[in-house]
């Protein structure tokens, strides 16, 4: 399919005239979801999800996040040159979308980043059939296999009921993750109120403007020492294992991420605790999806795309790596603000 | 499986003591006998199995995997097990079959022959979810790092039963997996398990170090003097059912010290006696680097019998045929364990002498003078004191040697753990010394304590100020902090870049008033510890 194209700046449609979330500015941009290695400021002409664009907003400001910026609902057509785009849900965040693009009877998927687990807080992933799917490979590996995000979360409530005098700090992403963690409680049936680290309560209240109910949410500051004692504190992964942590009265780190499946990554990251809930999709949703889409051939945008490609080719299936740098979801060293 | 699995989980993560207790007593009170029983014996590591190895392993997952990403995965996961245990697909669904139970695992790696081994574990992983595989291929291949010692699941047991630790180490070896005597003890349906004949360990009486003490207020006559050999403490147990050799801690290291065993046997006199295990060399101690060798060693060459003999200084003894000497005072105990020294004359086996003294200021001199190989300081004594387990603060003190120092440049630091798990708190240190391409530094040592609060925050600060670079968890620093390190002896080491190590080094002092480049050399280390 020589119309969708990788470029440095990031996968380009030549008929539509439009990258697909670019690394660095462009004249027009199409943008999956909210993550900072996804959607980056300063584009001229931004397309999203109205949620992605809210979320671009209060990250970035209002003028940083696009200078027209053009909401499409999921599913409403929009033409543009001589193809036709639309949105379809991803299952990754609020307001997360894979990018049909349709061209000359063609059908091509651009997903972003997806997870196929159900997520109270975002619309599920929808498969679309097409001609070429694009997907990424974050936890391409057989050793990555979710389990259930509610056997997690009793993992984490019994832990609080077996030591009702510690603090339990759990790590989690500003976007998504916490706010999936925060539903996945409630549904468990806490309903305490949770203590929120200060970098994550904006888009908290943006998740709630957007009728996303996460029950009474309140700041965790050093001066309620006292009140945290037993409670439950999120915070961003980058807080967990420095000086804002140890001031909480005797913490249990825990850490809600796809890696901690892998033991030395936990130790490696100081985390008591391990929580293993991914907002990717695991190896067996990846070849799933894949097989799903019917698609001849496959693009893998960035993780371990050697092990899916080689996968996909034993069910016959074509994959290509397009080695497009600049989207890992978490770096392997750094506690970063990224998108995991 | 499943309980036993998330414990050893949620205990390999975790860094505090009390926790892990936590976790345990939790375990404890809800697994049911057998299973807990055997829990205990894995973690005591009382179990082992030989039939199952690491290559059945692999082979068994090569069978439903794919070569080319197996060997991608273990390359990710860098653990055989824990690769298993993720990738791992069961062929058929077993939805009315549970997990195999722990004690069901435990039998059948005793009874089943080698060739349906792999079957039969296969049907396990069929059946179970990642972590309780885990833990099935971890038992099997005994290696089974729980993250919590025996001591710690007796600490636990004894919490449950409101005892002491060390009631539960008496009656300990004389018991097997799975441990019911002692549990329905712990849970009071029976009482407390007797063991009879079985060379049990006794917990050792500990001196506390005489720091803050006035001795001015003793009286001198009802003290006894000791010296503090510089060995490992040992208890050698003789009763009709066996020889033991125990360290403090109940590790039973008999099979390094086959020559001591064969002595108890031969002597036929069933006692418990305490004393130093020393390696001795023309009746005098040797250095505690050629003990260290033997220690290295699960059984000792002929070579070294014969250049690294092994002896005994006792102390102390605690019982006699089956009297219970321990509520004696220690005068008593004394002359009852010199009677039993004068009628047996046991080889290798030696009384620390007492050490007469008028009055204090005589022992300090004594103590301050004594450079030998092989003394660490004194142990004071009160006369009337019986042998109490534990480390009760009065009767019995420690009074070392003052440590030596050296000015050393700090190096490397590391992360620490638990409370310290956010502070660079573990330091590698050096000396200097001339290189190929002028003055460098070559690290002798690393210490983890010996500083306040205080300074160890200035630690941390200073190490994320200075890094040049990093290895994962480890950052190297310039050049320009010297640490005051205090040890207690400097030893040859071949293990080491420097040829040296130290024992017991920590630091004593911050030098910020010292230049880096002014810090000791290694060579004039050398020649004043050496």
């Amino acid at each position: 399919m020589d119309w969708l194209t990788p470029r440095p700046e990031g996968l380009f449609c030549v008929p539509g005239d439009f990258y697909i979330d670019p690394l660095r500015p462009v004249a027009r941009a199409v943008i999956s979801h909210g993550h900072s290695d996804h959607a980056r400021p300063e584009h001229d002409h931004v397309i999203a999800t109205p949620e992605t664009l809210a979320i671009m907003r209060l990250r970035m400001g209002e003028d940083r996040a696009g200078a027209i910026q053009q909401e499409i609902p999921y599913e409403e057509r929009l033409s543009l040159g001589d193809v036709t785009i639309w949105l379809a849900p991803a299952g990754h965040v609020l307001g997360s979308a894979q990018i049909v693009i349709e061209y000359q009877g063609q059908r091509a998927v651009v997903s972003g980043d997806y997870k196929r687990t159900p997520d109270p807080t975002c619309r599920p992933f929808q498969v679309v059939p097409c001609d070429l799917f694009v997907t990424e490979a974050t936890f391409a590996l057989p050793v990555f296999r979710s389990p259930d995000p509610a056997h997690e979360i009793a993992k984490l409530l019994h832990d609080v009921h077996l030591f009702p005098d510690r603090t339990h700090v759990v790590g989690c992403y500003a976007l998504g993750k916490c706010q999936r963690l925060i539903a996945l409680l409630r549904q468990a049936g806490y309903d305490a109120p949770l203590w929120l680290h200060g970098a994550l309560l904006p888009m908290c209240a943006l998740y709630e403007n957007h009728g996303i109910e996460l029950g009474e949410l309140k700041p965790a500051t050093v001066a309620q020492k006292a009140e945290l004692r037993g409670g439950i504190v999120l915070a961003p992964p980058s807080a967990i294992a420095d000086r804002w942590a140890r001031r909480l009265p005797d913490p249990v780190v825990c850490l809600a991420s796809g890696w901690m499946q892998v033991r030395q990554r936990a130790k490696a990251r100081g985390v008591e605790l391990p929580l293993i809930i991914s907002d990717h999709a695991d190896w067996d949703a990846l070849l799933t999806t894949c097989e799903q889409t019917g698609a001849p051939e496959i693009w893998v945008t960035h993780g371990r795309e050697e092990a899916l490609i080689h996968a996909l080719g034993l069910r016959g299936i074509r994959g290509r790596a397009l080695r497009l740098v600049g989207y890992e979801a978490e770096d392997e060293e750094d506690i970063s603000e990224a998108t995991e | 499986m499943i309980a036993f699995a998330a414990l050893l989980e949620r205990l390999a993560f975790t860094p505090s003591r009390n926790a892990k207790i936590a976790l345990l007593k939790d375990y404890f009170t809800m697994a049911p006998d057998p299973d807990r029983g055997f829990a205990l014996a894995a973690m005591a590591g009382a179990l082992s199995f030989s039939a199952a190895k690491p290559a059945m392993l692999r082979a068994l997952a090569m069978e439903r995997t794919d070569p080319e990403l197996f060997a991608w995965s273990y390359d990710y996961v860098g653990d055989l097990a824990e690769t298993v245990a993720l990738i791992w697909r069961s062929e058929t669904s077993h939805p009315d079959r549970p997990p195999p139970a722990l004690a069901e695992v435990v039998t059948a790696l005793h009874t089943t022959p080698k060739a349906e081994l792999p079957e039969l574990v296969a049907g396990w992983l069929d059946v179970s979810d990642s972590s309780s595989r885990y833990a099935i291929l971890k038992l099997i291949t005994g290696s089974l790092r729980v993250g919590a010692s025996a001591r710690l699941a007796k600490t636990a047991l004894a919490e449950i039963a409101g005892l002491a630790p060390d009631e539960i180490e008496e009656v300990w070896h004389g018991l097997e997996a799975p441990y019911r005597p002692l549990f329905a003890w712990i849970e009071g349906h029976a009482p407390r398990p007797d063991p009879q004949d079985a060379p049990v360990f006794r917990p050792p009486m500990l001196a506390q170090p005489l720091d803050d003490v006035d001795l001015a207020t003793f009286d001198p006559h009802a003290w006894r003097a000791e010296w503090k050999w510089d060995g490992i403490r040992v208890q050698l147990v003789s009763s009709p059912g066996g020889e033991r050799v125990y360290t403090r801690t109940a590790e039973d290291i008999g099979h390094a010290f086959p020559e001591l065993v064969a002595i108890m046997s031969d002597l036929g006199s069933h006692v418990v006696l305490d004393g130093e295990l020393l390696v001795m060399r023309d009746d005098e101690p040797a250095p505690f680097a050629d003990l260290q060798q033997r220690l290295n060693r699960k059984s000792p060459t002929a070579a070294m019998l014969r250049d690294l003999p092994a002896g005994v200084r006792l102390y102390d003894i605690l019982f006699e045929d089956s009297e219970d000497l321990r509520p004696l005072p220690f005068d008593a105990r004394r002359k009852r364990l010199e009677a039993w020294y004068a009628r047996l004359s046991p080889p290798r086996m030696t009384l620390s002498p007492l050490i007469p003294f008028e009055n204090f200021s005589e022992l300090a001199v004594l103590r301050s003078s004594a450079r030998e190989e092989g003394i660490e300081g004194l142990m004071l004594k009160q006369a009337d004191s019986p042998y109490v387990p534990g480390r009760p603060r009065g009767p019995w003190w420690k009074w070392k040697r003052e440590p030596l120092t050296v000015d050393a440049v700090l190096m490397y630091a590391q992360r620490g753990h638990g409370k310290r798990s956010g502070f660079y708190s573990d330091y590698t240190f050096g000396l200097w010394r001339d290189g190929e391409t002028g003055r460098e530094l070559v690290p002798i040592g690393k210490a983890y304590s010996g500083f306040t609060d205080e300074e160890l925050k200035f630690l941390d600060r200073w190490v994320r100020e200075h890094t040049t670079a990093r290895f994962g968890p480890v950052r190297e620093v310039e050049p320009g902090l010297v640490l005051e390190i205090a040890f207690d002896a400097a030893q040859n080491s071949k293990r080491h870049k420097s040829g040296v190590a130290l024992r017991f080094p920590r630091v004593s002092r911050l030098r910020t008033d010292k230049p880096a480049a002014e810090a000791d050399d290694l060579a004039t280390f050398i020649r004043a510890f050496l």
